[in-house]
């Protein structure tokens, strides 16, 4: 089988056809599922298509064909079309129900985060730590994302997929996310974990992820809910350590942060979706 | 009848009863004036709708913000994709049903030519409102045009112009498939049944019947966004006890149906053009009717698949996985259906015929990568990339615009009495057909690579297929002004047409004299002609 998918790599992509595997269990069943249906697809295509082709070539007139006016209707035909997909819809939809249980069991949870989504950043609450932060755009990115900022994205490391406060998550943990936002809707996702949820506001969305213990590394997404001006500039960026490091960085994060009541106020929801992000955006270009 | 008595008849009514200048035009109630002059709007919005597009892709040429503010950005895709589908694809359908259905049932007009006036004249308006919009303080509506809250709310002044803008959209839509409704329940000549009626009149009465029932459902539910924003009340807001997530519950039950409404018209006209170049009558006639019938049955039960991850119960997202992957059924009987049609035909490859088989392949592979979408835990990684815009480009534009082009193509020497410049055509086609793959298909390994939809800049490891699929748009966007060449060329100085130009097209419009008269069928077709017409 064909394997399209090449661990993340910071260049121009041509390599890019098709979804990671990813580093969870959920987000390996997903992509089996998604390539199940993508051969399945493909071997239906193929047959379908070559029909087309054969039709195409063999009954040109130019090649003398004479059209047989009587063929008009063929009762078997139509049985045989109509039952063999829905055979092969059932054969599909049984994989997919199972693994769509498996993604709704979030029993066994063993701990808990709560994340916020904030025209345009997030916020992480360790539930069980008691302390939380904020995620926003990497000052990088941020300037050489202005318009017409005359900086090469591809000097900049991680180019809009990069933030100033990661989140740290431990490996081999089953990571409950507590969704909600404060102003529009967001909605959270790493490609590498599988999943995505939208984050809403005035409700709480929940969803579960587990990074395989040989997989500990800097994991990266977006907001993928269009947001308002700057949706495309809230990345997320999480990092997955052993148990021994994350504990370690938790004690730290709780002493700076201390104390966790000391919330920072939220920026205001913006009410002008116009309004610059940044005050290094003063000016808003004019309409082309 | 003959033709030579029905030809002195229709001079006759030309000169006693039609209008000149612009008279002809304001107070038209003729379906052929009405029809163009829908053709024409639509054109003009699908240019205006696609320099939008350009836009978009100009930006996302390279990553780095270039040309555009992001607020900007986000009107360009909001205001883009409602005039693409409400300014340029549906009233392209109505002009067709306007052109057509009183041809092909036998009737001497619409069966409410005044109503029909309406119905056209509400969209300039309508549209001069939204266009209005990006205009105004705060500038156009900027929330996609899903109009989700509370993020739409969030809007300046456009939003209540792009309110109202809709609700003028949605009453032109209603009281055009009411005319097509009754023209065709009412209007059919003595003889045509309803299982006699060209796949086309069939797709539209089912398409009518759609856009009654879900437009007044969009208009109630953008009518609850102007009294959340404007009145005090919270339907959407969870703080005044409403939920977001019921908007988009309402929106999609329009929305669903909605693209079917964009695409069963485009079925008929498929099921027309494929038969008259493979000289063979339509495979299972009845199938496909009654497969039109289910697709639009099950339009109404699936439009939570729009919306996997706002957080649905398990039995909530299983039930519209099952009932959406259903739709394949019904779907893959039509494409069989005309794959049997070409089957010991005896084909030739004109213009209209190379659109109509674009569209075999192409809305194949969008209804392919639906079934992928279909597949909830799947779609909870396609959601919101560019597979997804990937997708319902693939069934909108190979699908409903090219199927538009082809029926311009097939019918317009008997519209006009003249034929278009078939070498000028076939380069159309093939710039076109190039052009959209070119475009759209790198958006599937944009989509699958992680990239979400509705971004203006992006991380530098989509920069190659963004750069490819801008190429595409660029070749796709002005091959486009060829085909108003193409057809400008035609009507002004084209060959004189035959009444018959393509020998195996079988249909009543095609019994009319070339250019069609002025009033369609003043007397009713004689048996002979309906069942001459009827061999599908």
């Amino acid at each position: 089988m064909l394997n399209f998918a090449r661990p993340f790599v910071a260049d121009s992509g041509w390599h890019l056809l098709n979804m990671t595997e990813g580093v969870t269990d959920l987000s390996k069943k997903i992509y089996d599922l998604h390539m199940m249906v993508f051969w399945v697809c493909a071997v239906i295509a193929l047959i379908v298509y070559g029909v087309m082709v054969i039709a195409l070539v063999k009954f040109r007139r130019s090649n003398g064909a004479k059209a047989d006016t009587k063929m008009v209707h063929s009762t078997k035909a139509e049985i045989l079309w109509t039952a063999a997909p829905t055979i092969i819809l059932i054969a599909m939809a049984i994989p997919a129900a199972r693994v769509l249980i498996d993604i709704e069991d979030t029993r066994g949870t063993q701990m808990t985060l709560k994340v916020t989504g904030y025209q345009w950043k997030w916020q992480y609450e360790y539930l069980d730590e008691g302390f939380s932060f904020f995620s926003t755009l990497s000052p990088q990115s941020n300037e050489a994302r202005q318009l017409q900022s005359g900086i090469d994205p591809s000097g900049v490391k991680n180019y809009l997929l990069d933030v100033d406060n990661e989140v740290v998550v431990p490996t081999g943990t089953k990571v409950r996310l507590l969704l909600t936002a404060q102003d529009v809707i967001h909605a959270w996702w790493i490609p590498a974990f599988g999943m995505k949820k939208d984050a809403i506001p005035g409700f709480v969305n929940e969803m579960w992820f587990k990074v395989d213990t040989d997989k500990p590394g800097t994991y990266r997404g977006q907001c993928v809910e269009l947001c308002g001006r700057d949706h495309g500039f809230m990345p997320i960026v999480v990092r997955a350590v052993s148990m021994d490091e994350y504990k370690a960085w938790a004690a730290e994060r709780k002493v700076a942060l201390a104390p966790p009541a000391a919330e920072p106020e939220p920026a205001a929801p913006a009410a002008d979706p116009n309004a610059p992000a940044t005050a290094s955006v003063a000016a808003p270009v004019a309409r082309g | 009848m003959s033709h030579h008595e029905h030809d002195a008849a229709a001079a006759h009514d030309d000169h006693d009863h039609k209008p000149y200048g612009w008279k002809r035009w304001v107070y038209a109630t003729n379906h052929k004036d009405i029809g163009t002059m829908y053709l024409v709007f639509a054109c003009v919005l699908f240019f205006l709708g696609g320099s939008m597009a350009l836009v978009i892709r100009l930006e996302l040429f390279q990553p780095g913000l270039q040309f555009v503010d992001p607020a900007f950005f986000n009107q360009m895709t909001t205001v883009h994709a409602l005039l693409m589908i409400f300014g340029a694809v549906m009233p392209a359908w109505t002009g067709l049903a306007n052109w057509l259905i009183p041809m092909q049932v036998g009737a001497p007009d619409m069966a409410l030519p005044r109503l029909n006036n309406f119905s056209f004249w509400i969209l300039p308006f309508a549209f001069l409102l939204l266009i209005a919009s990006l205009f105004v303080p705060g500038g156009g509506p900027a929330g996609g045009w899903t109009l989700y809250p509370p993020l739409v709310l969030q809007g300046g002044d456009s939003l209540p112009l792009a309110i109202f803008a809709i609700h003028m959209m949605g009453a032109s839509s209603i009281l055009g498939a009411i005319n097509v409704i009754v023209t065709i329940m009412n209007m059919r000549a003595p003889g045509v049944g309803l299982l006699n009626m060209p796949l086309f009149v069939w797709t539209w009465l089912i398409t009518a019947y759609l856009l009654i029932a879900v437009m007044p459902v969009l208009a109630g539910a953008v009518t609850m966004l102007l009294t959340d924003h404007f009145f005090g009340t919270s339907f959407f807001s969870a703080a005044g006890g409403g939920d977001p997530v019921m908007f988009q519950h309402i929106f999609w039950f329009f929305g669903h149906p909605e693209v079917y409404i964009l695409i069963l018209p485009a079925f008929g006209i498929v099921s027309e053009i494929i038969p008259t170049f493979s000289r063979k009558p339509l495979f299972g006639y009845e199938s496909m009717v009654y497969a039109s019938a289910s697709i639009a049955f099950l339009s109404f039960i699936v439009w939570a698949h729009h919306m996997f991850t706002v957080g649905m119960p398990l039995a909530g997202q299983m039930f519209f996985m099952l009932s959406t992957m259903l739709i394949a059924i019904p779907t893959g009987v039509k494409v069989f259906n005309w794959c049997a049609t070409m089957w010991r035909g005896s084909l030739t490859f004109e213009t209209p015929m190379l659109f109509a088989l674009a569209f075999l392949f192409l809305f194949t592979l969008g209804g392919f990568s639906g079934l992928m979408l279909a597949i909830a835990p799947a779609d909870f990684q396609y959601h919101d990339t560019y597979f997804v815009v990937a997708h319902f480009h693939y069934v909108l534009v190979p699908g409903s615009i090219f199927t538009i082009m082809a029926a311009v193509y097939y019918w317009l020497p008997k519209w006009t009495g003249r034929m278009y410049d078939e070498t000028l055509g076939k380069w159309h086609f093939w710039l076109s057909t190039i052009g959209v793959n070119v475009l759209f298909f790198p958006q599937h390994f944009l989509g699958l690579a992680g990239m979400p939809r509705r971004i203006p800049d992006y991380s530098v490891q989509f920069s190659d297929w963004n750069m490819v699929s801008s190429i595409g748009a660029f070749i796709f966007g002005f091959s486009q002004l060829l085909f108003v060449y193409v057809v400008v060329k035609a009507v002004r100085s084209g060959a004189k047409a035959p009444a018959r130009p393509w020998e195996g097209a079988h249909g009543l419009e095609w019994e009319l004299p070339t250019p069609a008269p002025y009033h369609s069928w003043t007397e009713p077709p004689s048996p002979t002609l309906i069942a001459r017409g009827a061999e599908h």
